[in-house]
């Protein structure tokens, strides 16, 4: 076994990468900005650096572990360079904190506290510098920046898109699009893992609370609420409720509070579109013809995938996301209900900031209007109890409403890695045996890996599958594909590590076990479920027999074209 | 020129083009170092070469005692002699004559007189304490050095691969390649205890030995040509002077880590170093000496030249891969350090130019006679910088160990206008300063680390008692600050509260306080910055607060600067005895401080000056002072 002596501790360590990693578990939780296990080392903070027994002082983020390691994490010099560290940030730092959105969650802020910063001694001299507003999806406030660069390799090296670097150097140093671009004339695709990482509130969401207000408050409007699937395991975070446990009930019970007129669930359209999906890829399975089928829930991903490699656009499924089937499908019922005479405004509440962005897409609007008017992430929603006085953990939980409130299991694993693709060979293999159910969660279609390749036998031929979480891992594969090095039947892309569950819009910090939490979580909702097939979802029929009837495919699929230069009326043209 | 197809063909090129510097009737070395081409360097170059060929067949009588061969006059444009203050130079062969701050006017009368009938002008001629030195070697700055990697510059026409042949260029690749393995000339290196010359000091032969035992099999080598330092121009005057022997170096590298391609990180500042490489690498390809199957063997080596994206980080090793790769230049955590994985992630030898260049003499003298040259623990020579406040600034080259009086006064020349000397500034941005009771320390790697100071790249900027520390410490740190990097913390927002301080200490706003913040900021700049930039920004404020804590107590408490240096602290008198009351200077004062009846004395009212001096300037009599 080998050890280090860490504040006179002897630790046994194995094979961490790092100092850091020992130290922290020897139970010394080191402060540090830009150190995340899952990205490269940065070592530009400086706040993890400890003493050895000859007086040499350098970064544990950076240091490997050696047999016999005589390590100090607190002597009075490192106390005192790490507090003049947190000092120096914030003096070039903005110090409103009361009217930050990071207030309360700002690592910044936390350091200051826990190390006592009561005085800083130097003015800040920096120039206030521009917002970035100019993406649907998220905020950036350089002055609040303290160029950490988690959200620069977050962006490059987990995303694989590369929008965010660094810009001019000493303290003019900042972080920004290549040539001082708007960020949204970038390719960023919206997915908000940059304001995940941030430990300040330099990357905010982009705030579409005061419309849905306003919305609500007008008489004539009725403000229809679509939940998505891994909203209701992490909204608890924000008011102490136990990490990954199911808040559906009380989240409606909360919006009902709020003045929403009906609460659906997203789910509801996650069966629709486990039904036409399947539908799809059994066609394509049987002409051959783009192949492999991806996935099409997780905008993000289709953004980045038109983005990098425009030529498998026709890959992505037809199918709308669950999200925009429902915008569809509520509006359409709204036409048909023409004795209402209030104007139907859908609302959706997402774990994701791309989700703002798919909303205002052209193909996105029926007739000339938006399927889908405002989308709240998970983040949003709990700032607007918090505004309405609503303590989630307080509330006793309501049912959803009906018709649109019933899912499947199916339906709800749609948050999480792998769930379409399980709920689509749930599909295929058409049986809700428990026996079924659990060979299929076997397959290697759960876990956290970001590529994760399956077979599954369907009617005598093997389908070969890949299940992709994280954009970096999903520009690997497309590499792979197109070199033919790889060949798939079936892609499913999560733009997000893990999926939903740890989207742009879900309340930070998310560490590993909440990671895990809200990954259980999940799979517990299908657990429960007592419908476990997206079809044998009864108003599912209902709906496709109504509604829907011959509608479907105006409704629940896009209409890619090469050229818009015709309206055809599919939407997508105009 | 015939292909280098073997070693014999090597000698053989030898030989001819040594003859043929031998059988010039007159060789005429115009310096066409960027100091001299600025001083006009270029158009004598021109002019002279008009009159050789105006005048092809001309008798030269230089005398009986000066042999002279038969073969056609030459004239070249050699690298950079050195001694930068006094030129445009000139050297005249066969006499070794040099003269110096040559003007295009005196080009005829040079031909005339020194060329056809070896005549010395004595106007062009150098002069120290009333003694004139004829003879390039004989001047005190030139016989006190020894000029070992600087040999070539200066005698050799860069331009031509033909000149580097004949002044023994390739031979040391020659040895390597055919009398020697990769392992034994590491051992060699090794042996020599050739330190890196860049600053650190690192074992350079440890540092190859490193590489050549990776595993991975593609290897780099790069050479750091991103001389960055303020006042520092030793590197650029090899690459301007004799690229050929920097190339050699790196081969010869390339040869012992089995390395086949090759990166020469430039400034992008120095267009001429980066032009002579590129003419060098041509003319090396052309001839063989560069490519596939080099004289023959199977050693194949390409050399790329990468100009510099201006920031001065790129010179740390990491930022400098990083920006040959294409990315922002910031220097990166470490392990994995640059031997393991380097440039494109492969083992990297990166060493800088003045090192390479010792490398060839190292393979040809052997590692025994390198280390008789200098201390045993840092042989060699070293290349110095000189500037500042000395007689004689120029690029000087001497065996380590040399002690700072013997540089700064006997080849220096002592302070200029025979002022008092003060101090130092050795190893640019990142050193320290030394002082007076400093003066007798060796320079070398091991002693000025001990004195909290560093040999650096090698920049000495000599400085008198006219001169301001706390303002040196200010101007470094606004450097420092400026070519930040922006990553790490210390290093991004330390440095730039440091100077802050420092401009309100000249400014006359400093406190007490401020210097316990000074130094308290230093102390974790330094022990937590993330690169050796970072780490030694804070090296020029800790020196000169330890040395001339005093200097800065005086700006700090009495608002006084002592040799006027900062404007803010400055005030300016009139002397009453001196002031004949013409009101010259009250009617040059922008802002009305000046005021007084003609004829009688004028006074300035210190609350309203703005201390421009412009009354100063206008006085004709000289009345107007600054008040110590």
């Amino acid at each position: 076994m080998k050890y280090i002596t860490i504040n006179n501790r002897k630790v046994p360590f194995e094979d961490e990468k790092n100092l850091l990693s020992v130290i922290r578990k020897a139970g010394f939780d080191l402060p540090t900005f830009c150190y995340h296990s899952e990205l490269s080392i940065y070592g530009a903070c400086r706040m993890c650096v400890v003493e050895d027994d000859r007086g040499r002082i350098f970064a544990s983020c950076s240091e490997v572990p050696r047999d016999g390691m005589v390590i100090y994490t607190n002597t009075p010099k490192l106390q005192h360079h790490r507090k003049m560290i947190v000092e120096l940030l914030l003096a070039s730092h903005c110090r409103d904190c009361t009217t930050c959105r990071a207030n309360g969650t700002c690592t910044l802020q936390k350091l200051a506290k826990q190390l006592g910063i009561d005085v800083v001694r130097f003015q800040n001299t920096k120039k206030e510098l521009p917002l970035d507003t100019s993406s649907n999806c998220i905020v950036i406030d350089p002055n609040k920046c303290i160029l950490c660069g988690d959200c620069v390799r977050t962006c490059e090296e987990l995303q694989g898109v590369g929008v965010l670097n660094f810009a001019f150097r000493g303290s003019e140093a900042r972080v920004m699009p290549a040539f001082g671009k708007p960020i949204a004339e970038t390719d960023c695709v919206g997915c908000g893992q940059c304001r995940v990482v941030c430990p300040t509130g330099a990357i905010t969401i982009k705030s579409n609370v005061h419309a849905v207000w306003d919305a609500i408050a007008d008489k004539n409007k009725r403000v229809v609420v679509q939940i998505a699937p891994a909203v209701r395991v992490a909204i608890g975070d924000k008011f102490g409720i136990p990490k990954g446990e199911n808040s559906i009930g009380r989240l409606a019970a909360a919006l009902r509070r709020m003045g929403f007129d009906e609460i659906y669930d997203t789910n509801f359209a996650a069966d629709l579109t486990v039904i036409e999906e399947s539908k799809e890829f059994l066609e394509r399975l049987e002409s051959g013809e783009n192949l492999p089928l991806f996935t099409s829930c997780c905008p993000g991903w289709v953004k980045f995938c038109e983005n990098k490699y425009p030529e498998f656009r026709k890959n992505i499924s037809t199918c709308r996301s669950p999200q925009q089937m429902f915008g569809a499908l509520l509006k359409e019922d709204a036409r048909m209900h023409p004795e209402d005479t209030r104007e139907t405004i859908v609302v959706s509440i997402m774990p994701c900031t791309a989700k703002k962005n798919e909303i205002v897409r052209p193909e996105h609007f029926t007739d000339g209007v938006q399927d889908v008017d405002y989308v709240l992430t998970t983040v949003e929603v709990a700032r607007m109890m918090g505004e309405s006085g609503i303590d989630l953990s307080r509330l006793e939980p309501e049912s959803l409403d009906m018709p649109f409130g019933l899912a499947s299991g199916a339906g709800a694993i749609f948050g999480v890695t792998g769930g379409v693709t399980e709920a689509v060979i749930r599909r295929l293999v058409n049986s809700s045996r428990v026996e079924a159910l659990d060979e299929i969660s076997f397959t290697g279609v759960r876990g956290t890996e970001g590529i994760r390749e399956l077979t599954v036998t369907y009617e005598g031929r093997d389908v070969k599958i890949a299940i992709v979480n994280g954009l970096g891992d999903a520009d690997k594969l497309l590499k792979q594909l197109k070199a033919g090095e790889v060949s798939y039947d079936f892609v499913e892309v999560m733009a997000c590590k893990r999926g939903c569950i740890t989207g742009g819009g879900q309340p930070t910090p998310i560490g590993p076990r909440t990671k895990k939490a809200r990954m259980d979580g999940m799979y517990n909702i299908d657990k429960d479920s007592q419908i476990k097939l997206s079809t044998e979802n009864p108003f599912v029929k209902t709906v496709y027999d109504t509604i829907l009837k011959g509608k479907e495919h105006k409704l629940l699929h896009n209409h890619y074209h090469e050229h818009h230069d015709e309206d055809c009326g599919c939407g997508s043209c105009s | 020129m015939q292909k280098v197809e073997s070693r014999e063909i090597l000698n053989q090129l030898y030989e001819q083009n040594k003859e043929k510097v031998n059988n010039s009737k007159c060789r005429i070395l115009i310096c066409a170092g960027t100091g001299c081409l600025a001083g006009g360097s270029g158009q004598i170059y021109e002019k002279m070469c008009e009159l050789v060929a105006n005048n092809p067949d001309v008798e030269i009588h230089f005398g009986p005692e000066i042999a002279h061969g038969d073969g056609p006059m030459e004239v070249k444009r050699s690298g950079c002699h050195g001694f930068c203050e006094m030129g445009p130079l000139m050297r005249i062969e066969p006499m070794g004559l040099l003269y110096t701050k040559v003007k295009l006017e005196d080009c005829e009368e040079i031909f005339e007189k020194t060329v056809k009938n070896g005549e010395v002008i004595s106007r062009l001629v150098y002069k120290q304490n009333g003694v004139e030195y004829q003879k390039q070697e004989e001047i005190p700055f030139y016989d006190k050095q020894t000029r070992l990697v600087l040999e070539n510059c200066g005698q050799i026409d860069a331009e031509h691969i033909e000149d580097a042949i004949a002044h023994d260029g390739y031979q040391a690749l020659a040895k390597v390649l055919f009398e020697m393995t990769p392992d034994e000339v590491v051992n060699e290196i090794l042996e020599s205890n050739l330190r890196g010359r860049g600053g650190g000091g690192f074992q350079t032969g440890y540092k190859w030995k490193q590489v050549a035992r990776q595993p991975e099999k593609i290897r780099y080598v790069v050479c750091n040509g991103d001389e960055g330092d303020p006042g520092a121009f030793m590197d650029r005057s090899i690459m301007e002077g004799d690229p050929h022997k920097m190339i050699e170096g790196m081969m010869i590298a390339a040869y012992a880590v089995g390395a086949q391609e090759g990166y020469i990180y430039v400034r992008a500042e120095y267009p001429l170093a980066i032009s002579r490489l590129k003419m060098a690498i041509r003319d090396a390809e052309e001839s063989g000496l560069l490519g596939d199957n080099i004289m023959g063997t199977d050693f194949s080596f390409h050399l790329h030249i990468n100009r510099g994206a201006g920031a001065f980080v790129c010179g740390e090793g990491s930022a400098l891969t990083a920006s040959i790769e294409g990315n922002r230049g910031m220097p990166r955590v470490k392990p994995p350090r640059t031997v393991e994985q380097g440039l494109f992630d492969k083992p990297t030898v990166l060493n800088n130019v003045e090192t390479y260049a010792n490398v060839p003499m190292i393979i040809l003298k052997g590692a025994e006679w390198y280390k008789s040259v200098g201390p045993e623990t840092s042989p060699g020579t070293k290349a110095f910088a000189l500037t500042g406040s000395v007689k004689n600034t120029g690029l000087i080259e001497v065996p380590m160990g040399t002690t700072l009086r013997e540089v700064i006064f006997d080849i220096g020349g002592g302070i200029k206008n025979d002022g008092e000397f003060k101090a130092v500034q050795i190893g640019g941005p990142s050193g320290g300063c030394l002082v007076t009771s400093d003066l007798d320390v060796s320079l070398d790697f091991d002693s000025l680390k001990k004195m909290g100071a560093m040999i650096g790249s090698g920049g000495l900027v000599v400085m008198d008692s006219n001169t301001c520390m706390v303002e040196v410490a200010r101007f470094f740190m606004n450097f420092t600050q400026n070519e930040s990097c922006g990553k790490c913390v210390p290093c991004r927002e330390g440095t730039k509260r440091m100077l802050e301080i420092l401009e309100r200490i000249v400014a006359g706003n400093g406190t007490m306080e401020d210097l316990d913040l000074l130094e308290e900021l230093a102390t974790m700049i330094t022990d937590t910055a993330l690169c050796g930039l970072g780490k030694s920004a804070a090296q020029p404020v800790m020196s000169t607060l330890r040395v001339f804590r005093d200097e800065y107590i005086e700006h700090v408490v009495d608002k006084k600067c002592k040799s006027g240096t900062c404007t803010a602290l400055r005030k300016y008198v009139i002397d009453p005895d001196v002031c004949k009351g013409c009101s010259k200077c009250a009617r040059n004062c922008p802002v009305s401080a000046i005021s007084g009846k003609i004829k009688e004395p004028f006074t300035i009212d210190s609350s309203v000056c703005i201390k421009c001096g412009a009354c100063a300037g206008a006085c004709p009599f000289g009345a107007i002072k600054i008040e110590a």
